[in-house]
């Protein structure tokens, strides 16, 4: 392979025109370099620009600025045709009119394999997909499962550089969804082909990926893999995306190389031996971040740095785990609690109204700069 | 009786099926038993039916005929059968022209900007609100010896400097068929433009995802998916062709006649309703063989009633 990266987004940006007539950027400066046979999601809500970018890469649009490379060529306005690189559509989009071999066929038809090759071909990514013995049917005599697995195959079966997925779990029921997850990223392995994988679901971008770009208005946000996204999140937007977190309003007090002291106004207390990260100056307003499973709750006082007092306003049982909300000086947090011990009452531990002491570890921690 | 009729489901199914049961007894079976019963009747010499049963009339339009030249007793007379072969064939034509303009057209239109595609729907639609009769009239001042046609491209011609005789385009088959062809367009269009509209966007990016050029996904993807609404569009165009009277009696004058005229003047000119029945009988009949074999292969075009 002639480049490191299988697909670069060289500073990209696509405008559209809004039927009012505005201009919008759906894709606004976005650079990603994607390996060889990586599993790179992209990750955000609805309207931030991930199918756009996934479809410049395929080529159904061009990007407004910027360049898409394939293996290092630059793709221009190179049609969908001649990329090496197959796509597999949020609604499927397989042919009604064909069989399911059919519409395996199709991509190696065109590419005017011999009739021998395409059988043997058609036949092995049916079996991969687990769809043997399907090859007679219509798209409609299938479920949406196996319908996807025909994407699947259909786009596999061309044996691509790259596979660009489209949210292609989003209509299935969530059990299906995690069974195929664990599918595709062990076919994903077994191929070595590079995934390109759109998807708005943190736990399946999380599952999945070996990189993660997380997307917001049409900016990359961050860039890296699932430990450093949900551990090392670069801005508040990130923490609260990928998973909970609790943001606390706070001024730094002091500074130094490695520790901060943050006074924070609402629990009127100091926390100190905060982590720092780059940027970050005395005076400053910034967000204290903490995981709910990372704040540790107990009944009693053990230590006297980084703990607060607060009462349990609520209790939420939700089987592995409870919730437990709490306020400490009309500040407002959430716990995460294991529930390790079986018991019939689970709720009876920390019930509604009950003292307790949160302490907050500098280590599970994270400064966030307001902006 | 209504506790019955909740448990039973073919009581509900007989109930609800009554009032189409009815109306197709009362509007198709009735008058079909009426016209059978005609066709096997005599005409009396003031042009009232004789109520008798002979096959006099189905044996003239076979083209049995006695009256021969020759002192032959019996011989063929092809004129019947020439109309309805004629009929048959133009009905095949027009068919075959209207789907070779209407697609395009609809294509085109399914193609379009949405903002534009109302306007180009529209358009095709503006001629059916003018009555048919005179929309045929205008075709008959375009074809004319002395008609806008033969103007233009005498005009032409003498810019040009060749010599030029007005061309007889009128009362021929030829002008027939353009009358036809433009009367029967927009019930091409309508269906074709309708299957084709249904077909999503990403089937299109799907096929180019997998190596199509724009030639190639039109005939392995369009072409089929659009199939329903051009088995849809020759039902509807094909059916009133072959029964059609105005525009060959228009365009065509005395020089083509067509089974719809030939059955329009048993009923008016001739006053035989009894020959006229006949006629009406063997074109529904000819029109039932063509459909049911045409469905038989093709289907209905169902995908567009479901739509
Ligand atoms: N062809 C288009 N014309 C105009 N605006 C468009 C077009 N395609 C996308 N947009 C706009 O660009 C923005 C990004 O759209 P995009 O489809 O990339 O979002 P997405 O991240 O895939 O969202 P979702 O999770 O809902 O699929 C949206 O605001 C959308 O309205
Ligand atoms: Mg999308």
């Amino acid at each position: 392979m002639i480049s490191e990266f299988a697909v670069e987004m060289r500073d990209v940006v696509k405008r559209f025109i809004t039927p009012e007539g505005n201009e919008m950027a759906a894709v606004d400066h976005v650079t990603m370099k994607i390996k060889n046979g990586e599993f790179f999601s992209m990750l955000g809500s609805s309207g931030c620009g991930k199918t756009t970018s996934l479809r410049m890469i395929a080529g159904f649009e061009w990007p407004t600025e910027g360049e898409v490379f394939i293996e290092g060529k630059p793709m221009g306005h190179t049609p969908p045709f001649q990329r090496k690189v197959n796509t597999v559509f949020q609604s499927y989009a397989l042919f009604q009119h064909m069989t399911i071999y059919q519409n395996v066929a199709f991509g190696l038809e065109m590419e005017g394999a011999k009739e021998e090759e395409i059988k043997k071909r058609v036949g092995r990514a049916l079996d991969m997909v687990q769809l043997t013995g399907m090859d007679r049917r219509k798209p409609k005599q299938l479920s949406g499962g196996q319908q996807q697995r025909v994407a699947l195959a259909r786009a596999l079966v061309k044996t691509p550089d790259v596979l660009l997925l489209d949210e292609p779990l989003g209509a299935l029921d969530l059990k299906l969804r995690k069974e195929m997850q664990l599918e595709l990223k062990a076919l994903q392995q077994q191929l070595g082909i590079t995934f390109i994988y759109v998807t708005h679901d943190q736990e399946e971008a999380l599952t999945m990926s070996d990189r993660i770009a997380v997307m917001s208005k049409g900016k990359v946000q961050q860039m890296g893999s699932p430990v450093e996204v949900y551990e090392r999140p670069a801005n508040k937007f990130v923490a609260d995306f990928i998973g909970e977190s609790n943001f606390l309003e706070g001024k730094i007090r002091t500074i130094s190389k490695d520790e901060a002291t943050v006074f924070i106004p609402g629990l009127n207390a100091e926390l100190t031996g905060m982590p720092v990260s780059d940027g970050l100056v005395k005076g400053e307003e910034v967000y204290v971040s903490i995981r709910p499973e990372k704040v540790r709750i107990t009944e009693k006082n053990a230590i006297n740095q980084n703990i607060f007092h607060a009462k349990v306003t609520n209790t939420v049982y939700i089987g592995a785990d409870t919730h437990i909300y709490v306020e400490a000086h009309g500040v407002k947090l959430k716990v995460l609690e294991q529930n390790r011990i079986s018991r019939l009452d689970p709720k009876s531990f920390y019930s509604v109204g009950q003292e307790v002491w949160l302490m907050l570890m500098p280590e599970n921690t994270l400064l966030l700069k307001k902006d | 009786m209504l506790q019955r009729l909740r448990e039973s489901k073919s009581a509900q199914g007989t109930l609800l099926a009554l009032p189409t049961t009815v109306w197709l007894f009362v509007l198709l079976i009735i008058p079909l038993i009426l016209t059978l019963i005609v066709s096997f009747g005599k005409r009396s010499p003031d042009g009232d039916v004789i109520y008798t049963f002979t096959l006099d009339n189905y044996i003239r339009l076979s083209g049995y005929s006695t009256d021969c030249p020759d002192g032959q007793t019996a011989c063929f007379d092809p004129l019947y059968v020439g109309i309805l072969g004629r009929s048959m064939s133009l009905a095949f034509n027009t068919t075959f022209f209207v789907i070779t303009l209407a697609y395009p057209l609809a294509y085109f239109i399914a193609r379009a900007h949405p903002k534009q595609r109302n306007m180009y729907l529209f358009m095709v639609l503006i001629p059916l609100w003018t009555n048919f009769v005179i929309r045929v009239y205008a075709w008959m001042m375009l074809l004319r010896k002395e008609g806008a046609i033969n103007i233009i491209i005498g005009w032409v011609m003498n810019l040009l400097n060749i010599p030029f005789t007005p061309l007889e385009m009128l009362y021929t088959p030829g002008a027939v068929l353009v009358g036809m062809v433009y009367e029967f367009l927009p019930f091409m269009i309508l269906p074709i433009y309708t299957s084709l509209e249904k077909i999503d966007n990403s089937l299109y990016e799907a096929a180019a995802d997998l190596g199509a050029n724009a030639v190639k996904t039109f005939l392995r993807v369009t072409l089929p998916l659009s199939m329903p609404g051009v088995v849809a569009g020759t039902i509807l165009v094909f059916i009133p062709v072959m029964g059609t009277f105005i525009v060959s009696d228009i365009l065509g004058g005395r020089q083509v006649i067509l089974v719809g005229n030939l059955i329009q003047r048993q009923f008016l000119d001739a006053r035989d309703p009894t020959f006229g029945s006949a006629a009406s009988l063997i074109l529904m009949v000819l029109t039932l063989i063509v459909t049911y074999f045409y469905t038989r292969k093709f289907g209905f075009g169902e995908e567009i009633v479901a739509a």
